[in-house]
């Protein structure tokens, strides 16, 4: 075993480690902290990943001193550590882009407590991401929800705390569901590894024995994390959560929380189940469904909406919407599609968020609309950010959403026409009501004001320049230079199985 | 199914109050009722683990007089499930009841949906 196997292990260890150191810091060593530690996993992932790549493997990694069908294993390839280098980066500029709002919204006593969230939000993200063991998913499920809790409700008011609470409910209703799938699954297969149940299930399958609980599992577990990802009939609580938690916290739960239960749901179709079984049991069908739906109700409602950020969050419900119709088509290519569009997601919503913070910043802190005309010349980094991330939401050639709907389309025009169909009308009316909503709102940041034009200087404009110009290059790469990461998470997905 | 359902009225009693924990959790107006259910459906997965990992005739999986024979202990994988569950639902509870407890605080009631039309009027005001 090289010593670079050590390293998902290193990350999850020390991310969750200095989760409690953070707790006795202060503001600003907690901060100086915090981005060394994301420096240092972000480095050890590259590393990971440029190994993995080399050796076109994967590996798993014992927990522990027992052996396989008993232990804890983590498991690392090429998909997984690019995954966690991502992730890492986009909670990175996150964090950076909304530091100014932290210290405005947040009592100086606090920020540190803020980490210790984001501390462990991220090991629970990297644990979601590497893990081989269903139970140990699910702890890490938890941890993820109480962190996100946390992120959301560190801004005092009873906006958040409401939001808050809604969200631990519809969060708790989702894992009560998960867990209860997990130990029917273990009852049917006596294993919580995922390579020994995988076995075990496909035994059972052929056998036939114990079809209607392996079915109602796996719908439990699908339908659970469904509901912690925020598919469409389940959405009602992310609205007010991510419309007034401070830009950070919004720009993260948006782009990695969400993305987290989804990336275990595909580590569940594919080294739990089986892809096989998943597209026999026709659940897939069912996700297909409610994936069409959310992409047509999320874009509808973030058209009526009158609030930026609520308009923004709206529109994350259409994408993940996106992700699951690629589910749905049951495919590798479909599936390749909605794992491009977790990465071209992620990296436009957390651009858009932190774009909105710096245009609401020069409108009097107000989100309303009315109030936002004029702001893209006011703030012209942030006008400019916005104005790209909503094209990358519309799908123009150049950025990533672009890439992505190509891709979906692509996998669905070898379909047989009664999925065909659905797929390519939802995707070009939901394009066209993206356009609608995110064209308006770009519109009305460059109508001109008369009189009041000068420029509002910002505090620590550096940093937040910085952030956007970083997050738009990341959004640059994807839509331009797709091929390679076409090709990484293809050769990714293939070595999951 | 019919004779498999009275073998295992353990199990089938477990689903029943997953059922009205989930139903109680979604459905409830009371924020503290939301809570008890949520209580109840984490418990009944308890109970269905346990129902699962017990063998009948078999003792706790302790080892005393020197007894390292498999065939005298039940399973203990589901036991130390429970454990770790019980950990995450007692976490999760009082993660629930702390914001219940400032919800009440800013609006007197623990109506949830009355503190969505208070909040409503608010941003009106």
């Amino acid at each position: 075993m090289t010593f670079i196997e050590n390293f998902p292990f290193f990350s999850i260890l020390l991310s969750l480690g200095s989760g409690v150191l953070t707790s006795i810091m202060n503001k600003k060593a907690a901060r100086i902290w915090n981005t060394l530690i994301m420096l240092v996993i972000g480095s050890l992932s590259f590393v990971l990943l440029v190994y993995l790549l080399g050796t076109g493997e994967s590996f798993t990694f014992m927990m522990g001193h027992f052996p396989a069908p008993w232990g804890n294993e983590i498991r690392a390839g090429a998909l997984e550590a690019g995954m966690a280098l991502f992730f890492v980066m986009i909670m990175f500029l996150s964090l950076k882009g909304g530091e100014q709002h932290l210290d405005e919204e947040i009592e100086e006593s606090k920020i540190n407590l803020y980490y210790i969230m984001i501390n462990l939000l991220l090991s629970s993200l990297l644990a979601l991401i590497y893990t081989n063991d269903l139970f140990t998913a699910y702890v890490f499920v938890e941890i993820n929800t109480i962190a996100a809790c946390g992120l959301i409700m560190i801004r005092q008011n009873g906006r958040t705390i409401e939001a808050a609470t809604r969200y631990m409910i519809m969060a708790q209703l989702g894992s009560g569901l998960l867990l209860m799938g997990l130990c029917i699954l273990y009852d049917i297969t006596g294993h919580l590894l995922m390579s020994n149940i995988k076995e075990s299930v496909a035994l059972v399958y052929a056998e036939g024995t114990y079809n209607i609980p392996l079915i109602a599992s796996i719908a439990m577990i699908c339908v659970g994390l469904a509901i912690k990802s925020a598919l469409y009939p389940f959405h009602t609580w992310l609205p007010n959560a991510y419309g007034n938690a401070t830009v950070s916290s919004a720009a993260i739960l948006s782009s990695l929380v969400s993305k987290g239960y989804i990336f275990l749901l595909i580590k569940i179709f594919y080294r739990v189940v089986g892809f096989d079984i998943i597209v026999d049991s026709k659940i897939i069908n069912i996700l297909f469904v409610f994936g069409l739906l959310g992409m047509i109700m999320g874009s509808v409602n973030a058209i009526q909406e009158n609030d930026i950020r609520r308009m923004i969050a709206f529109s994350s419900v259409a994408q993940i919407g996106y992700i699951y119709m690629g589910f749905g088509l049951g495919t590798t290519m479909g599936m390749v599609a909605s794992v491009f569009h977790i990465l071209s997601h992620a990296s436009s919503k957390s651009l858009l968020f932190i774009a909105a913070s710096g245009l609401t910043d020069v409108s009097g802190h107000s989100k309303k609309f009315e109030k936002l005309t004029g702001s893209g010349f006011r703030n012209p980094i942030a006008g400019l950010a916005f104005s790209i991330g909503a094209c990358s939401m519309v799908g123009l050639p150049l950025f990533s959403g672009f890439i992505s709907k190509l891709l979906f389309a692509q996998a669905a025009v070898q379909l047989s026409l009664s999925k065909l169909l659905p797929t390519m009308i939802c995707l070009a009316i939901s394009t066209v009501l993206n356009a609608i909503y995110f064209m308006k709102t770009v519109l009305r940041i460059y109508t001109p004001v008369k009189g009041n034009r000068e420029k509002i200087e910002m505090p620590n404009k550096g940093k937040y320049t910085f952030t956007l110009v970083c997050m738009i290059v990341i959004n640059m790469i994807l839509g331009c230079c797709s091929q390679p990461i076409v090709d990484w998470i293809e050769s990714g997905l293939a070595i999951f199985g | 199914m019919g004779p498999n359902l009275l073998v295992n009225y353990g199990e089938a009693v477990a689903m029943i109050l997953f059922g009205i924990g989930f139903s109680n959790l979604l459905l409830q107006k009371n924020l503290i009722k939301k809570i008890i259910g949520f209580n109840i459906m984490d418990t009944a997965i308890y109970l269905f683990l346990a129902e699962k990992g017990y063998i009948e005739g078999r003792i706790a999986p302790i080892v005393v007089d020197n007894i390292t024979s498999v065939d005298k202990y039940i399973n203990p994988v589901p036991s130390g499930l429970v454990l770790t569950g019980i950990v995450v639902s007692v976490s999760g509870t009082a993660l629930m009841l702390s914001l219940t407890i400032r919800l009440y605080r800013r609006y007197h009631t623990l109506d949830l949906d009355e503190i969505s039309t208070m909040l409503k009027r608010e941003d009106r005001s």
